[in-house]
């Protein structure tokens, strides 16, 4: 592997080199970033986190971009400075994966992540302007760029952005960026269960822009932000569609950063009005709701069959523990979409060097 | 503009595929006469024209399943079409093309407010998803919305005015059943937020038709909120217009829509809907939404910023009546401009802080090369819309206006924008593709089209240069 032992590139030059050289061929490469939230794979671990520094940042177009190995908190704090912030809310699963290291960009992108402002706001993908990757041949290949609206070509951005270091290694990305708004407040209510789910659903479906609707043992929460007269205004109009429901402190931290902990964790994407059916098929089950229902996080022991309990109704991804035989911890896709994600994924990485044993 | 040599083998066997064709579907829905080809021969980019072999107007998945894997064994190109409304020859056939309509497939098939989606036929037109919904909407929601297709939304994946709040049809849209030029039906997302695996839904959307023949889609919808105002600001130049939306967005606030015309547009657009536009150098149309106090709290900060750039004019709709003709008059513009004019619509997109320097250059180049430009475009996320303005009848002024429109779109890309940022690329920036992207990222993009259609028989002459793409829609390289 010659010069690059420590295998820590620092530019994209050196990614280049190293995917096209001989270490490769044999073993194939584990693409880390802060190795916080990504899926551990086989072969040489490659460190990425010396692609860092932020490259430009223009807060009056809202546009950040940064190399792919920029720590997230160095980002954020960037922005917090500008009274900017990224709006996906990228969860820190330090804590609940067992996980230390520092989480970068490019693994925010590479897993799209999100948090509670997904339902209003979008994942990682729905941010993201632009990608520079190097692909398995080693060649540099760009997509998008930095303006908010961009069809030209195909959608490679978007292909990139969860496709768990798979096809490439993301060097730079390109991301919106959101002014903080000035005001934010949580309501709770006294409801649980099948109702407090449906409390979160009727508020969704009110006119009053809702940005979190979460229910786990902290409570059963709706979240509102925007300007303080606005805010002021949806809260009293939310007060009289739930009656009982009172603003509380909330840390919407904790509920980003997943509320739950066993020795296996599941991120299960389901119809939000069956939420409550999937939840009653995990007994035993430490359970917590975001997005009204639509996203249950799960920490349980090994022995319970967490994908049949979701039953069609929704998608199940193991975050943390050990799945016996074949099952795969991101879950099976029907053949024919199996089938085009195998063909993109010998077109992108022929040699299958990125993340042996992953997704894809 | 090039188009490739028809497939001369294809032509001479039109009566045979036709025969095929009329074996699968019924009588109504195959359409081979000169007459019948004739309306389907150009889409909203009229200055290029050519009847396909065929056209074929499906009304079910399964019908349009057997048509591709027809196609797909005999040889023979498919070009999918909305409802013809692509300004960038998306939907442009070839001579020995067939010509994919979905128009007829126009059904909602549910609508679910509590879990927050709509599915629909893909032929369905913008406007009337959210016509069958009660007190919910579609929220992109581009110009030709009365007339153009969902099939057509994802395949250019569009956007619109109220996208600077909402997001583009690809943050929108959950999923999709697409059929593939094999004929293969398959499924990707659903109403549910994530799916295993890649995101094909998110490469299938703005994809021009290219991978596959996308026929339902499950559309994220939003509760109507409880009101919404435009506001007018007139200004004395464009610059200055340029400089109070940047500030705007720079100030942390988020209208749902910063709408920009300059005179020549203000004009005809106020010939064509009298919406009472004042007559100056640059107007701004800004929306709000929310209740009346939300409403007067956004005005409140945004005339404060306003304020400073001194407009000329700050005019509220003073009813529900004059905020549509507001609207009218907007969405009107490029009909409003075709009444006077031969006009090219361009959709380049550009940095917000760039709005200045671009509007400006913009002047000067038009000026130096003898044409007139009219700007209307959707200035809160930078996305211009130029419409130069010429002759066709006079010998070439076209080929002038093509060479200004290529000069002011590599503008975007030297300051860091792109070529389209709602319209798509079809045949009309096509050959511009290599100002932005290089013969690797090209390479790329073709890759994932050789996943989803080894042999390029799938609207194969768009996007990507001819010489480019050629290799592979000449079959001598499968993949």
């Amino acid at each position: 592997m010659g010069k690059y032992e420590s295998m820590r590139p620092v530019n994209e030059a050196e990614v280049c080199d190293i995917v096209r050289g001989a270490l490769v061929a044999s073993g194939g490469l584990s693409l880390r970033g802060g190795g916080t939230r990504g899926v551990l794979t086989g072969g040489a671990v490659l460190d990425l986190s010396g692609l860092a520094g932020v490259r430009l940042y223009e807060p009056g177009a809202l546009t950040l971009v940064a190399g792919a190995g920029t720590p997230l908190a160095e980002v954020e704090a960037l922005l917090a400075g500008e009274r900017q912030r990224l709006a996906f809310e990228p969860p820190d699963l330090r804590a609940v994966l067992g996980r230390e290291g520092v989480s970068t960009l490019g693994g925010v992108v590479a897993m799209n992540a999100a948090g509670p402002r997904r339902m209003q706001g979008g994942a990682a993908r729905d941010h993201l302007l632009g990608v520079r990757f190097v692909d398995g041949t080693g060649a540099v290949v760009k997509s998008g760029g930095r303006v908010m609206k961009n069809v030209t070509g195909l959608d490679l951005v978007r292909l990139m952005a969860g496709s768990q270091g798979t096809l490439g290694i993301l060097t730079e990305v390109a991301l919106k960026v959101q002014a903080i708004p000035e005001a934010g407040v949580t309501l709770a209510g006294p409801e649980r269960g099948a109702l407090g789910l449906a409390c979160l659903r009727r508020a969704l479906g009110s006119a009053f822009d809702i940005s979190g609707a979460a229910m786990g043992a902290f409570g059963c929460w709706v979240r509102i932000e925007g300007m303080a007269g606005s805010v002021a205004y949806r809260a009293g109009r939310l007060k009289d569609l739930l009656p009982g429901w009172e603003e509380v402190p909330a840390d919407w931290a904790m509920v980003r950063d997943a509320p739950v902990r066993g020795a296996q964790v599941w991120r299960l994407s389901v119809i939000p009005t069956e939420a409550w059916a999937v939840a009653q098929a995990l007994p035993g089950a430490d359970l917590a709701f975001d997005w009204a229902g639509g996203l249950i996080w799960v920490g349980c022991d090994p022995g319970l069959d967490v994908r049949a309990a979701v039953a069609g109704r929704g998608h199940a991804t193991m975050l943390k523990g050990e799945l016996k035989g074949e099952a795969r911890a991101w879950g099976d896709e029907a053949p024919g979409v199996a089938r085009l994600m195998a063909g993109v994924k010998a077109k992108f990485d022929p040699r299958g060097v990125f993340n042996p044993g992953g997704m894809v | 503009m090039d188009m490739p040599v028809p497939d001369r083998k294809v032509l001479e066997a039109k009566p045979q595929i036709v025969a095929r064709l009329a074996e699968i579907l019924p009588a109504d829905a195959v359409i081979s006469d000169a007459e019948g080809l004739r309306v389907y021969e150009c889409d909203a980019l009229s200055a290029y024209r050519c009847p396909p072999l065929a056209v074929v107007l499906p009304r079910s998945t399964a019908e349009v399943s057997a048509v591709l894997a027809a196609c797909s064994a005999l040889g023979v190109k498919v070009v999918p079409r909305g409802a013809g409304t692509s300004l960038a020859g998306g939907s442009l056939p070839t001579e020995d093309c067939v010509v994919l309509g979905v128009a007829r497939m126009n059904r909602v098939l549910e609508a679910d407010y509590d879990n927050r989606f709509v599915k629909v036929q893909t032929g369905r037109t913008n406007l009337a998803v959210t016509g069958a919904l009660d007190g919910w909407f579609y929220a992109p929601d581009p110009s030709s919305q009365l007339a153009c297709a969902i099939a057509g939304n994802i395949a250019m994946n569009s956007g619109g005015a109220h996208c600077l709040k909402y997001g583009v049809t690809v943050n929108n849209l959950l999923g999709v059943t697409v059929v593939l030029m094999s004929g293969e039906v398959i499924t990707l997302g659903g109403p549910w937020a994530d799916a295993a695996g890649l995101d094909l839904l998110g490469v299938i959307c703005g994809s021009e038709g290219q991978l596959g023949v996308v026929t339902e889609a499950w559309l994220r919808i939003l509760p109507k909120p409880e009101g919404a105002l435009p506001v007018m600001l007139g200004f004395g130049s464009n610059e200055v217009a340029g400089a109070c939306v940047a500030d705007i967005i720079r100030a942390g606030l988020l209208p749902v829509a910063i709408e920009f015309m300059d005179r020549p547009c203000i004009r005809a657009c106020e010939a064509f809907a009298h919406a009472g536009y004042p007559d100056c150098e640059a107007l701004l149309i800004i929306e709000v939404e929310g209740s009346p106090g939300e409403i007067a709290e956004q005005l409140g900060r945004i005339k404060a910023i306003a304020e400073r750039h001194a407009p000329e004019v700050w005019r509220e709709a003073a009813s529900a009546e004059e905020a549509g003709r507001i609207w009218l008059g907007r969405k009107s513009a490029f009909g409003a401009m075709g009444n006077i004019a031969d006009y090219m619509c361009l959709d380049g997109t550009i940095p917000v802080s760039s709005l200045p320097y671009v509007l400006r250059r913009i002047g000067e180049m038009t000026e130096a090369a003898g044409l007139a430009v009219a700007n209307v475009f959707h200035a809160g996320d930078g996305n211009l819309h130029p419409l130069i303005l010429y002759d066709a009848n006079a010998p070439g002024q076209l080929e002038a206006c093509e060479a200004l429109g290529a000069e002011i779109l590599k503008l975007c890309v030297e300051v860091g924008g792109c070529l389209t940022g709602e319209h798509g690329v079809g045949v009309e920036k096509r050959d511009l593709m290599a100002v932005q992207f290089s013969p690797a990222d090209l390479e790329a993009q073709m890759r994932v089209k050789d996943v989803f259609d080894p042999g390029w028989l799938l609207n194969p002459a768009k996007v990507f240069p001819l010489g480019a793409s050629d290799p592979r829609r000449s079959g001598r390289r499968v993949g």
